[in-house]
């Protein structure tokens, strides 16, 4: 007995090191499996990041036909310029003198070089300044999707011409206007000053980006004092009982519901039962609302649970009532943390696009909205919606818009660590 | 007219607050001893204008619409309604509606220009009396207010048991959103089973909603069973399942216990960004990157992958839980007591052996709800499916086939027409009501765990 002890403490023994070697062997099979694990996550959100950035860089630039034009007075009428033929003036501009001196007959299909929204970038620029009726000015018009991607070099040349969307002959006329300096790659500010459009070039985020902003202030309005109140009443004033403890399981469980649900309830309820407009921020806004709610109630109630009790005693202490303690003194106390939280929570809020799908925020509209009731889309509806359009520029469009969100979100983030960092106390 | 409502409202409060806090002052400074503090007596105005005259202007915003509309209806001649629908009626009022906004197309009927006259007018109506109503009770509440002001008022007393009382309906609005979840859909759901039988939804083999809306319209005769959409939403749901759990707790275990805090301040954002991406963006991720990729992974070894199959889905989705799983795991290894883990460490165990053997048996419980949650995010995850899923149901296990699920189906359903008269519609109430019910049951259960879990070491 006493050997056999001896002999398994024995740590020179043969047995006892291949033990050990086994046991520091599944040790670093262990640690090797988490390093493979992490790097796996990190390789995922490396590559998602790549693909995004590759892809949509080229979105925020737009290749443009720069060129001397004059603005045909034969066309429109200086007193009302808005109602000019910029169609004919666009198409006069390809072909009189864009390609002067380029070789072309009139089998060429110059005009789509240009955008067919070109015309109305020459009806707003002439708007702005009736004066240049008559004028030769410098007109920058975009080009149509496909020459903006020649040009970006994202159409190949080698694939073979019948499959290519570009004959030869298009590809060589282009190639001249590039030689001549007619070409300008400028960086793509109609990407945030126009809203959406069927076409890729000209389409743009405006409306998303001004829609997304029109929901969160509703989702903030609505989902702030109220998640405030409920939160300050079940942690300061509420009696624990039964119904008390039925609210915080049902907050918890809200928390957890999938977003679609809530979509189904803004659908039925806002809009089938009480008559509210489809598409509009407003609804959205209230949708995303219920859903922050949980969130800002359960971030709330964590910021005054950290608040010491000494805080609370010495207030009473010196006559305040209960609700001067908790307005007077622990809500200031507890804000960074419930800001923290909300912060977050509209964040999310801002990515959620079940529940807009749903109350038909997916809708193509060509106009920024003016008010939180007129129709538009979202951010993440918009790129569900382009994400689906056919059409090869919309797929960089896609990352781009990807990319602006993603800053926005980053922003948010940001804002709420710098918030926790800067504010929050350690009792 | 809501703006002139908004802003009678406001500035009635601010009167009120300025009457009652002038009103106090003037009485302390003549001498009276008085209960309460000058700002609480403007409190109490301010607050006793606000809460009743908000209301009014809410509800009246909610149920006008209603109301003018149904006013609108009972005008239109009784015999161009007869024998239409509950689709064809809606037509109809979308039309007067489109009139009354100056959108006329072609020439319509005199009845319907009578109606969008009548529209217009009460809309008018409504509006010019609602801000009359809002002045009205805003007027009235200020005398109220006023009137109460005396020295021994208890204008703190007022004052708080009506910040009280709001604050109860603001924890009762909670409860209330369970309310209207819960009751929206069973409503729904219930008019669904009276088209459509209880028994052929559940057990149903076969899913092809897509039935005829209006007469002419050809299109399946249509089925409602919903077996292969939860089938196919369990396939994908596994899929991301089997990704995510051992990536995350093998994570989870790699930071608690051998990073050093170096490397822990660098992974641990990394995976909150991971946790941060909205759905879509993983959903164009899908699409964009890895359906492609398996596709021509499966074409260069021989194996048929559909352009829209599960894997893709459920793999990105598992790659969106990573940091879910993680997140739990490595909140429940760190709320295994200290001492068990010294004590594993202390009779000479490696890192390792005290991870397998100590801390992970005693951290099951929460890791275990935490899984659990995952699951239930899996279920009812909408974008990612909705974009790199399949829309077309199937009776399959096979995660290279294309599936469909629950909540791609309830998207694609909803979007477009949605009249609440027909099966195709309301079918997606039916599902959401399930998918709604299995996820609480999931999260009922792994909360139940988790709560559980920490009162035992707390």
């Amino acid at each position: 007995m006493t050997d056999s002890t001896a002999a398994r403490h024995d740590w020179a023994s043969p047995e006892f090191s291949a033990h050990l070697r086994k046991r520091k062997r599944s040790e670093f099979m262990l640690k090797s499996l988490g390093i493979g694990a992490i790097s796996i996550a990190f390789g995922a959100l490396a590559l998602l990041i790549g693909s995004l950035v590759s892809t949509g860089y080229p979105a925020f630039t737009q290749t443009h036909l720069v060129v001397e034009a004059e603005i045909d007075r034969d066309l429109m009428d200086p007193e009302n310029p808005r109602d000019g033929n910029f169609r004919q003036l666009a198409r006069d501009i390809v072909t009189n003198r864009v390609v002067l001196g380029a070789d072309t007959d009139n089998t060429d299909r110059l005009t789509d070089i240009l955008s067919n929204r070109a015309q109305f970038t020459l009806r707003d620029m002439v708007e702005a300044n009736p004066d240049l009726i008559g004028e030769t000015v410098e007109v920058r018009l975009p080009v149509a999707d496909n020459y903006d991607q020649l040009h970006k070099g994202m159409l190949d040349r080698d694939t073979p011409e019948e499959i290519r969307r570009l004959s030869d002959r298009e590809i060589e006329i282009f190639d001249q206007l590039v030689e001549g300096g007619f070409v300008a790659k400028p960086f793509n500010w109609a990407l945030f000053a126009n809203a959406d459009s069927r076409f890729p070039e000209v389409a743009g985020l405006k409306g998303a980006i001004i829609g997304s902003a029109y929901a969160l202030l509703v989702c903030f309005l609505l989902s702030f004092p109220v998640g405030i109140g409920a939160a300050i009443y079940l942690e300061e004033f509420a009696p624990k009982n039964r119904i008390s403890d039925l609210i915080e399981i049902n907050i918890n469980n809200l928390a957890a519901v999938p977003s679609v649900v809530f979509g189904l309830l803004g659908l039925a309820v806002f809009i089938g039962w009480f008559g509210m407009p489809r598409s509009v921020p407003f609804v959205g806004g209230m949708t995303l609302a219920l859903m922050t709610l949980p969130t800002i109630i359960i971030a709330t109630r964590a910021a005054i649970k950290s608040v010491p009790p000494s805080i609370r005693e010495a207030a009473l202490g010196v006559g305040a009532s209960k609700q001067q303690v908790v307005f007077g003194h622990v809500l200031p106390l507890a804000m960074p943390g419930i800001l923290t939280g909300t912060i977050i929570g509209l964040a999310q809020a801002l990515g959620e696009t079940a529940p807009l799908l749903l109350i038909g925020m997916n809708a193509f509209i060509t106009s920024a909205p003016g008010t939180p009731f007129d129709s538009s889309t979202a951010l993440p509806t918009q790129i569900f919606i382009w994400a689906d359009s056919p059409e090869r520029g919309f797929v960089s469009r896609t990352s781009a818009a990807i990319l602006v969100l993603l800053t926005f979100l980053i922003t948010m983030n940001a804002i709420a660590i710098f918030l926790r960092q800067k504010f929050q106390r350690k009792w | 007219m809501t703006l002139v409502a908004f802003l009678i409202l406001f500035t009635a409060v601010l009167i009120g607050y300025l009457l009652n806090l002038r009103a106090a002052r003037a009485l302390r400074d003549g001498g009276a001893r008085m209960h309460s503090l000058d700002g609480f007596h403007g409190g109490y105005a301010a607050l006793m204008v606000l809460v009743p005259t908000f209301g009014l202007i809410i509800f009246w915003l909610l149920f006008q619409g209603s109301a003018i509309e149904f006013l609108v209806k009972r005008s239109l001649p009784a015999d161009q309604l007869e024998g239409k629908g509950v689709g064809e009626v809606q037509l109809i009022m979308a039309e007067i509606r489109s009139i009354a906004g100056g959108r006329v197309f072609g020439t319509p009927d005199q009845w319907k220009l009578d109606g969008a006259d009548l529209l217009v007018t009460l809309r008018a109506s409504s509006a010019w009396l609602m801000v009359a109503a809002t002045a009205a009770l805003a007027a009235f509440m200020l005398y109220v207010a006023r009137s109460r002001v005396a020295a021994d008022f208890r204008a703190r007393q007022g004052l708080e048991s009506i910040v009280h009382r709001l604050m109860v309906s603001c924890a009762v609005v909670a409860i209330f959103v369970t309310i209207g979840i819960v009751a929206s859909l069973s409503f729904e759901t219930f008019r669904f089973f009276q088209m459509v039988p209880f028994w052929d939804f559940v057990l149903g083999t076969s899913w092809e909603p897509q039935i005829p809306i209006r007469e002419e319209q050809i299109a399946a005769a249509g089925a409602f069973g919903m077996l292969p959409v939860f089938l196919g939403t369990l396939v994908i749901a596994t899929v991301a399942m089997l990704i995510a759990t051992p990536i995350g707790l093998l994570s989870a275990i790699y930071l608690h216990e051998f990073a050093n805090t170096r490397v822990r301040a660098v992974f641990k954002p990394v995976l909150e960004i991971l946790a941060g991406v909205p759905t879509v963006v993983y959903g164009f991720f899908a699409i964009l990157v890895i359906a492609p990729a398996l596709r021509s992974f499966g074409a260069d070894f021989g194996i048929p992958i559909a352009s829209n199959t599960a894997l893709a889905a459920g793999g990105v989705m598992g790659i969106m839980l990573i940091p879910f799983i993680s997140s739990f795991a490595d909140d429940a290894l760190g709320a295994v007591p200290r001492s068990l883990r010294d004590g594993s460490l202390a009779v000479g165990a490696t890192s390792a052996e005290t991870v397998a053997k100590v801390l992970f048996p005693a951290a099951i419980p929460g890791i275990v709800g935490g899984i659990l949650l995952a699951v239930s995010r899996a279920i009812g995850e909408t974008m990612i499916v909705v974009m790199a899923a399949g829309l077309i149901a199937k009776m399959t296990i096979n995660p290279l086939d294309s599936v469909t699920t629950v909540t791609v189906q309830i998207v694609t359903l909803l979007i477009g027409d949605t009249a609440f008269d027909n099966p195709k519609t309301l079918s997606a109430f039916a599902l959401g009501m399930v998918l709604f019910l299995i996820t609480l049951m999931i999260n009922v259960a792994a909360l139940r765990i988790v709560r559980k879990y920490r009162e035992i070491y707390d």
